[in-house]
């Protein structure tokens, strides 16, 4: 494995770039492995019936797949010393209409830039926006890392 | 029923220590695009300095949430889950989780606070580890939305 080299990281680059596809069997599935089985996550009667304009994803999913890009980038999972987001927005995720139930009917962009760097020390921060189509669906989400 | 502001400074515990098992670690992986092979591969994870194969960051939610839950669906703190939503959460690592992991979680209530009709609540989790020495704290804000909307 190659640690990161923290004298090479700059303020303001970017470092890792994803899309992340998403569909009702992704729902399903993080609902399964997860054990958050909130229905507004998989049922569309109940979504609507608690005020939402239909099934959304959970929070915490939207927030452990666009880390997962970046600690691949890491090389190490125990580079992570704090991972924080904020939940800004809903994602929506509308059942296909027609074939499989896995074909995607949205995506999550996850852009991850230097937010901060002490090379001596070899700490950073990793600022990553996440959007939905144009919506900001995650904000100051934030990943320190260490050697 | 209101939220109950004097559960702010109580504590919850997971009922039971929760087992870390390969197969848990891997199913988390696969839901989340964690494709590395030290989630999925002992030897991956050993030739890392891990003892088993590494969770994903986030697995320790499934903890997390265990523990709160003891909170949220206890009665008394009046608090209806259908008007709860996800404010933001952190996670603060001594180390990550791996597979075999036997581990403890221990839900303080930090803050119970009206806001309008709405009430925001903060709860930290302290997961440790069957040496009683800590793994990670998940800190975790939800709003309670009132009545009113």
């Amino acid at each position: 494995m190659n640690p990161i080299d923290f004298s090479a990281l700059t303020i303001g680059d970017t470092v890792v770039e994803s899309e992340i596809p998403l569909s009702r069997a992704t729902l399903i599935d993080y609902a399964a492995a997860s054990g958050d089985h909130n229905p507004i996550h998989w049922n569309e009667r109940f979504a609507r019936e608690v005020g939402l304009d239909g099934v959304i994803a959970h929070g915490m999913l939207s927030m452990a797949v666009v880390i997962a890009p970046l600690v691949e980038w890491l090389g190490d999972p125990g580079a992570i010393v704090d991972y924080r987001t904020r939940f800004s927005a809903p994602v929506p995720v509308p059942d296909a209409e027609t074939g499989s139930p896995a074909t995607p009917t949205t995506a999550l962009k996850m852009t991850a830039t230097v937010g901060a760097v002490d090379a001596a020390v070899g700490t950073a921060r990793i600022d990553i926006a996440v959007k939905s189509g144009e919506a900001d669906v995650l904000s100051r989400t934030q990943v320190r890392i260490s050697r | 029923m209101p939220v109950n502001t004097e559960k702010q400074g109580a504590s919850f515990s997971l009922p039971q220590p929760y087992e870390v098992s390969r197969e848990a670690v891997a199913e988390f992986g696969l839901a989340t695009g964690a494709k590395a092979e030290y989630h999925f591969d002992t030897e991956a994870a050993t030739s890392l300095g891990y003892r088993d194969v590494v969770a994903p960051t986030t697995f320790a939610v499934i903890i997390a949430q265990k523990s709160e839950a003891a909170y949220i669906s206890d009665p008394d703190s009046g608090i209806d889950f259908s008007k709860v939503v996800h404010g933001s959460e952190q996670f603060s690592f001594t180390r990550p989780i791996v597979a075999g992991d036997v581990l403890s979680a221990v839900t303080h209530v930090d803050g119970v606070r009206s806001a309008g009709d709405n009430a925001m609540i903060t709860t930290r989790t302290e997961i440790t580890d069957a040496a009683e020495q800590p793994v990670v704290t998940v800190t975790s804000t939800i709003v309670v939305r009132g009545d009113g909307e």
